[in-house]
């Protein structure tokens, strides 16, 4: 028993370890994928390929003042950072991410996951509002009207695989797909995956829906009046959510951790992140931001309807 | 675009035609059932998914086909026009080196924001001699009066345009502008306003009368 605690603090500390680090190497490699898309270099000066750029990054967040602006909630603008980054780190917590690492298989996992994934959208949510800014409570509101569109998708989206699958638990979702790439729910429930990768790229605010901090609009929505570490953990909150996402999308529809012919299962779904993190990349470097009547149109007239006739259609193919 | 392309192309950067695209807009949707068809058609025929594939080939051509676009500035400059003007330079007499000015005052009368000024005295010979020029690089709008004006061809704007220091000054005292003595071989010569440019030939195009 004791044993078993030990084993799980050590896997949560590897894990938080492991997924700051990624976020701040994810930082790097979106730069450099961004600056070739467009003709650039991206950081080359600092170290070799500029890979020190991120060591730079830190130090430079590390030693900034950490300052609370004049008329804000003080509690609520110190807590609200928090907030984002714990959640990112709470919902890995149920996500099987090679086989044998999950801390703990919850057997409603992926409730589990959405559920702690969407509580952290409190975050910007109390940072905009508590920070006596006009530009940060216009991202705070654009928090609620996200949270409230693509929230109804990702359930949706997701409810369609659940009722093939008929279990909660990712490990169970993962093992269905047992088999090759012929066995992948991908093929079955193709709207569910691209519904889903769209209500994904709303939940980790990425570029087609990025309205929170949206510079050209709203200066850096809920962070602008954040500096220094306190902007690091909302920043390290949203890349451990775009890993979560990615890790989920692998293990829900592209065959999770099975093994691929000859690649080993715990390679086969890091070389399936990995490619998803390039689509989140790709996607931001190709395509604009959308207004945040069209997210909402978006979401509720189109990929609402959508995902509810999938179901149906599922549901009739199941039970003929 | 590698770096050497894009030298070149600079210099041919002129009026043209050369790999213009008509682009066709076609006509906004009037009905709502014309606005869903042109939804629907854009949807189906993966407009989003020909967006990816654009800025992957961007990203291809960038990495292996040697098309980067930076220039990495203190390492690679790029070409200027050879009838740039920047900083100005004092022009030397080619056998002695000496000050080509001979102080007449025109540059500092024309010059519309008042920012040369100039020393001079007699010297023992009855000639005029110049003590000290200095142009307020803070206040001058480098528009050329003072080299069109000259009549010596003494004062110049020269190409060097990187002019980061702790203070202005240090670029316009006499000293700066006047082109050192074993220098003076490599000195170039200003053609005077209305000249054709140094690399007229380069740039010269058929009239449209000879096609």
């Amino acid at each position: 028993m004791d044993n078993d605690i030990l084993m799980t603090i050590l896997k949560v500390v590897v894990v938080l370890l492991v997924f700051s680090a990624l976020a701040g190497f994810t930082t790097y490699i979106e730069r450099k994928v961004l600056a070739f898309m467009q003709r650039r270099l991206g950081p080359v000066h600092v170290g070799p390929f500029g890979l020190l750029q991120i060591a730079a990054d830190g130090i430079k967040l590390f030693t900034k003042e950490d300052f609370v602006p004049q008329n804000a909630n003080r509690i609520i603008f110190m807590v609200a950072p928090i907030i984002t980054a714990a959640t990112a780190f709470i919902a890995m917590s149920a996500v099987p991410f090679i086989p044998g690492v999950i801390i703990s298989d919850v057997n409603v996992g992926i409730l589990f996951v959405l559920g702690v994934m969407a509580t952290g959208l409190y975050g910007p949510l109390l940072a905009g509002m508590a920070q006596a800014n006009k530009w940060g409570l216009l991202g705070g509101a654009r928090t609620a009207i996200q949270l409230l569109s693509y929230e109804v998708v990702t359930g949706l989206s997701i409810l369609a695989p659940i009722m093939m699958i008929g279990s909660l638990s990712l490990i169970d979702i993962n093992n269905y797909q047992a088999g090759g790439i012929q066995n992948w729910l991908i093929w079955t429930q193709p709207i569910a995956f691209f519904l889903f990768l769209i209500a994904g790229f709303a939940e980790t605010n990425r570029t087609p829906f990025d309205l929170l901090e949206h510079e050209a609009e709203v200066v850096s929505g809920y962070a602008t009046e954040y500096s220094g570490m306190r902007w690091g953990m909302f920043f390290i909150g949203e890349y451990a959510n775009l890993f979560t996402i990615s890790f989920l999308v692998a293990l829900i529809f592209l065959g999770g951790f099975n093994d691929l012919g000859f690649i080993p299962g715990a390679i086969a779904i890091l070389l399936k992140v990995m490619f998803l993190i390039f689509v989140f990349l790709w996607t931001r470097a190709s395509w604009p931001h959308v207004r945040p009547d069209q997210l909402m149109w978006l979401c509720w007239k189109v990929l609402m309807p959508i995902g509810l006739l999938n179901i149906v259609i599922t549901g009739i193919v199941m039970m003929v | 675009m590698s770096y050497e392309d894009l030298k070149k192309h600079t210099n041919e950067r002129s009026t043209g035609t050369n790999g213009y695209v008509q682009v066709e807009i076609e006509e906004y949707p009037k009905t709502g059932w014309e606005a869903f068809k042109q939804a629907m058609g854009r949807t189906l025929s993966m407009e989003l998914f020909k967006g990816l594939g654009i800025t992957f080939k961007i990203m291809n051509q960038a990495l292996f086909k040697n098309q980067m676009h930076t220039v990495q500035y203190p390492i690679e400059q790029m070409p200027i026009s050879p009838r740039y003007r920047a900083v100005h330079k004092l022009l030397g007499l080619l056998e002695s080196g000496n000050n080509r000015c001979i102080g007449c005052g025109l540059c500092e009368k024309i010059c519309i924001s008042n920012c040369i000024r100039m020393e001079t005295k007699i010297d023992e010979k009855s000639r005029k001699e110049v003590m000290e020029y200095s142009i307020n690089l803070g206040r001058c709008i480098f528009c050329g009066y003072c080299a069109e004006v000259c009549p010596e061809l003494a004062i110049v704007h020269g190409g060097r345009y990187e002019n980061a220091s702790e203070q202005r000054a240090h670029f316009v005292l006499k000293d700066d502008l006047l082109t050192p003595f074993d220098a003076i071989a490599q000195q170039i010569e200003y053609d005077g306003f209305g000249a054709i440019s140094p690399d007229a030939d380069q740039k010269i195009k058929k009239t449209p009368l000879a096609y």
